[in-house]
């Protein structure tokens, strides 16, 4: 009875943020819609899905950030000091940075139909949100455990972006992947964000077989998993310092 | 049975810094006691072993009859922990932190809500229920954190340092809410506090505790009472080894310490006792620069225990 998996409350205020990128995005990119290669005329329809990926991303990333600050102002130490089971407040954090992720990428679809992208109906919306969330919780899982091993706001963002910008460019997500460099599509395979973003893409655009959607939803989940336990694993290493 | 039950703590941070060297007390139930101490000298430490947030190198601690590496969840329902460090949510209201407090301790969902409206009239901050906690002025912060440690009625509270920080006023008010409370609730109440004032005003009984080990415990004033006669402090132009030999001899001299250029003399009537003291002093070359005269309070106290001056081990020992 006690496993209260509390999520943090909510601050209207960073709602404003992912509505801001999406609109500044989808307006500064709209020229490139020309360039051969796309598979598709629009490039709203292009890009939605892209976008709704890269924001989850970004979103889980930074996650760490707030974990650092809480950690600071000592609001980790009081929760710690209640019945509540530890696994939780770790499960809480990776939960909220998914439903954020979510509700950015359902503001982005809607933004996105706004301007005549229709992302494959209901199936391509579902897949979409999907690897929103997963993208969000694994990478939130990477940024929470860092937070909790080094508790220092600058290493943090050192990380953030070292990891952050080579994996946005290193995938699909603004071009088209026929574009891209042989090399850099070969590594593309192992990012997880593109695997997001090929999901997200394959049903909203063409059907591209369920399957292929299936295989990199599951990929996610597992890497999901796997950055869980890193999580975890900090968590327990910063109680012991404790 | 004992509230909480401390029997030879012991915990070492890295290498070599002791930070409990057999740290032992016992508080009855629904006593309000006092962990007075520099800082450094092992308060918060121990506060943090007995919420269950750290272990124990050696020893044993039991709160409300549970032990705490045993059982810390048993513990954990069964305390309210108000950190040094305010742990509050900025950017929620009052009321908001209250409720997650509230359900974050197993308070019933029907209950919380009621029990939040109840503590914020009881603290004063009903006005301020649902305005962001960044609004509030330090005193309010401290208010609700204390609130928040009691939003599931437990049955021992934790302060650590309470009013560190605080101005003055909020600090007096801080008092007088604690005051109230101890008698109200009928909780058990562990404080801590590098302030004398505090531990004399609030505390029942108070454990002097330095560098990680009770030096002595009592109540206040019968700690007060147990050193006989006036506290003459003597500060001197320059450190001189020769003036406590100079002052001990002098009749009516209970006990005479020496800290740097600070002279501490216990004596049978301090008013008297002054003249004397100064006119040894002038006669043996010793220029002398003040002198006070008091009755004995918890510095003393701990002067006497230790034969440090307060003051300047906390100075030294903040970590």
């Amino acid at each position: 009875m006690r496993n209260l998996a509390r999520q943090p409350i909510w601050i209207s205020i960073m709602l404003v943020q992912p509505m801001f990128w999406l609109l500044l995005y989808s307006q500064l990119f709209r020229r490139i819609t020309d360039l051969p290669g796309f598979g598709t005329r629009s490039y709203i329809d292009y890009l939605t899905p892209g976008i709704a990926v890269m924001t989850a991303f970004f979103s889980g990333t930074w996650a760490g950030m707030g974990t650092i600050e809480d950690l600071d102002r000592g609001v980790v130490e009081r929760f710690l000091a209640t019945p509540v089971r530890r696994s939780a407040l770790i499960a809480a954090r990776v939960l909220q940075s998914a439903v954020t992720a979510m509700l950015q990428a359902l503001i982005i679809l809607l933004v996105g139909l706004a301007l005549g992208a229709t992302n494959g109906g209901v199936d391509g919306w579902v897949v979409i949100l999907l690897a929103a969330g997963l993208v969000a919780a694994a990478f939130s899982g990477i940024s929470n455990g860092i937070a909790l091993l080094t508790r220092q706001e600058a290493t943090m963002i050192a990380v953030a972006n070292f990891i952050g910008l080579p994996l946005l460019f290193f995938s699909s997500i603004l071009i088209a992947r026929r574009l891209i460099p042989e090399w850099m599509r070969i590594l593309s395979g192992g990012n997880p964000v593109e695997w997001a973003v090929r999901a997200a893409r394959g049903q909203a655009l063409v059907a591209a077989g369920a399957s292929h959607v299936a295989l990199y939803l599951a990929l996610l989940v597992a890497f999901s998993v796997a950055t869980g336990g890193f999580a975890t694993w900090a968590f327990r290493a910063y109680q012991r310092t404790l | 049975m004992d509230a909480i039950v401390v029997d030879g703590l012991e915990k070492t941070y890295g290498r070599d810094v002791r930070a409990l060297d057999g740290m032992t007390f016992a508080v009855p139930e629904g006593q309000v006691f006092g962990l007075l101490g520099p800082n450094g000298a092992g308060k918060s430490t121990t506060v943090r072993i007995l919420v269950t947030l750290t272990r124990p190198d050696a020893g044993r601690a039991e709160v409300a009859g549970r032990d705490v590496v045993q059982e810390p969840a048993a513990v954990r329902r069964a305390i309210g922990y108000v950190p040094q460090a305010s742990g509050v949510d900025r950017e929620a209201t009052g009321r908001e932190n209250l409720l997650l407090q509230g359900r974050l301790q197993g308070v019933p969902r029907r209950e919380v809500e009621r029990r939040t409206d109840e503590l914020l009239e009881l603290f004063g901050l009903a006005e301020k229920a649902n305005a962001l906690v960044r609004t509030y002025s330090g005193g309010q912060k401290r208010r609700l954190d204390v609130a928040m440690g009691l939003v599931h009625r437990p049955q021992v509270l934790f302060l650590d340092e309470p009013t560190t920080g605080l101005d003055p006023e909020a600090r007096a008010a801080m008092w007088e809410e604690l005051a109230r409370l101890a008698s109200v609730e009928k909780l058990t109440i562990l404080l801590t506090t590098h302030y004398l004032e505090e531990a004399d005003r609030l505390a029942e009984r108070v454990a002097i505790v330095s560098r990680g080990e009770v030096v002595v415990a009592g109540a206040p004033e019968a700690l007060k009472r147990e050193l006989r006669g006036d506290a003459v402090t003597v500060e001197l132009a320059d450190a001189d080894g020769a003036a406590p030999g100079i002052v001990e001899r002098l009749p009516g001299v209970l006990e005479t310490i020496a800290e740097g250029r600070r002279l501490h003399v216990r004596v049978d009537r301090g008013a008297e006792a002054v003249p004397t003291i100064l006119a040894a002093l002038d006669g043996g070359g010793v220029p002398v620069a003040a002198v006070t005269v008091s009755r004995p309070s918890l510095d003393d106290v701990y002067l006497h225990y230790t034969g440090r001056d307060f003051r300047s081990d906390d100075e030294g020992g903040s970590r």
